[in-house]
């Protein structure tokens, strides 16, 4: 069951490819304006480095999540996913874990070389992957859960203040596990507080994502 | 071990709702047994949709009892959910997959092919064989609500909730319907359908609710 509706989506986004390439080429865009606006400084980009590049893919996160569940509110498919004898919490974990591999899985891939025009080094580089690998799961999940909160809200501003002030944690620990790497001291503490909020993020957000949409629906 | 009155039946005693602090109706109560349907009539306003949502379990009723086969009808019944298919004003169809993949994932979901019938004879039986293949996006609004009823039609569920089924319907999707309802209650299923459309169902079979009659003063 959690495979039907994964490979749905998969097939969804096949079907609408600007949907899930917005995010990407949002994120591509946004990490390139940087160097071209601050010039050719190599220390002050190598030091805002990380950080512009965490921001971007929060940002991006949250453009993609706008149409989360809002597609499922209008043609009536997210009633029925409700009636469903399968455990919503279950449905609304498969639809998050697709939607990371849409339009978050490409942003990661695409990050290494973003990072070229900050002159990161190699060992940076990797770091950087490894810390969009354990955040960028968690900021869905906690967009997921906002896109929830604010179904049926018109505007998404309401998405954007629900969601950023709760994505503080990762991105703070993203942003100095690369910085550690990059003054050549050890990560591994601010890899390991990312993967804690990982790990509490889909314990909880599944469950109250689920929560929220029968409330959204009632 | 099945209880003797394992056979459908859905009972409803003094139901009320409230929506957004208006009374809707009060003191509602109804009997369904197999083989019944339950016509709902009124206004616009008068509180069919939240019924027919009350009983799918998508609203909680402000006071009231339900009883499903003798028992308590409680939020998140898993053997309730696995017996009742609803329809509501929205058809719950994807406008970008196609009519057989619309309801090959309405398989997945209703529990896979044990539960259900299959998509192509559900297709075949609501006349959409023809358009398998299109993508829903294409098809009228007549054809989604087809297409709507081929799912609630193939989930073998019991117990039946239809919010205006034949909206937008044509006559010969009307006669289908007919048709199609009368084969249910043949197999001992029941329905509740809220429908301006008079239905074709021998009157000893057949129960009317006027809502307009609960309506508050």
């Amino acid at each position: 069951m959690l495979i039907a509706v994964f490979m749905r989506e998969l097939l969804l986004a096949l079907r609408r490819p600007t949907d899930a390439l917005a995010a990407l080429l949002f994120f591509v865009l946004v990490c390139s304006l940087f160097p071209l606006a601050i010039g050719p400084d190599a220390a002050l980009l190598r030091a805002i480095g990380p950080g512009v590049v965490w921001v971007s893919a929060l940002l991006a996160v949250l453009i993609s999540l706008q149409r989360l569940f809002e597609p499922e509110l209008a043609d009536g498919g997210l009633e029925q996913w409700l009636l469903s004898p399968q455990p919503l919490t279950a449905l609304v974990a498969a639809k998050v874990a697709a939607h990371w591999c849409i339009a978050c899985l490409p942003l990661v891939l695409a990050a290494p070389l973003l990072a070229l025009q900050y002159g990161l080094g190699g060992e940076t580089v990797g770091l950087l992957v490894a810390a969009l690998l354990l955040g960028t799961p968690t900021l869905v999940l906690l967009g997921a859960l906002g896109a929830a909160l604010t179904l049926g809200v018109r505007g998404h501003v309401l998405l954007a203040l629900v969601m950023l002030p709760m994505s503080v944690p990762p991105l703070v620990f993203g942003c100095a596990a690369v910085s550690a790497g990059q003054q050549g001291l050890p990560a591994g503490a601010s890899l390991s507080l990312l993967g804690a909020c990982l790990a509490l993020a889909a314990f909880l957000c599944p469950w109250a994502s689920a929560a929220a949409l029968r409330l959204a629906l009632e | 071990m099945p209880s003797p009155d394992a056979e459908l039946r859905l009972s409803a005693r003094g139901l009320r709702c409230r929506r957004g602090g208006r009374r809707v109706f009060a003191g509602l109560s109804f009997e369904l047994r197999p083989g019944e349907v339950l016509e709902l009539r009124g206004a616009n306003g008068s509180g069919k949709t939240s019924l027919l949502r009350l009983l799918a379990g998508l609203a909680q009723p402000s006071g009231g009892a339900l009883h499903w086969q003798g028992r308590p009808l409680l939020p998140g019944d898993a053997a309730y959910a696995c017996d009742m298919a609803y329809l509501g004003h929205l058809n719950g169809v994807n406008a970008d997959l196609t009519a057989a993949e619309n309801l090959h994932f309405a398989q997945r979901l209703a529990g896979g092919a044990g539960a259900c019938a299959d998509p192509a004879a559900a297709l075949q039986a609501w006349g959409l064989a023809a358009l398998a293949a299109q993508p829903a996006r294409r098809l009228s609004q007549g054809q989604r609500r087809r297409l709507a009823l081929a799912r609630v039609w193939m989930g073998r569920r019991r117990l039946w909730l239809l919010d205006e089924p034949c909206a937008a319907l044509d006559s010969a999707g009307e006669r289908l319907f007919d048709t199609r309802l009368a084969e249910h209650l043949q197999a001992g299923g029941a329905a509740i359908v809220a429908t301006h459309h008079a239905l074709t169902v021998p009157s000893a079979h057949l129960r009317r609710l006027d809502l307009d009659a609960l309506a508050p003063c």
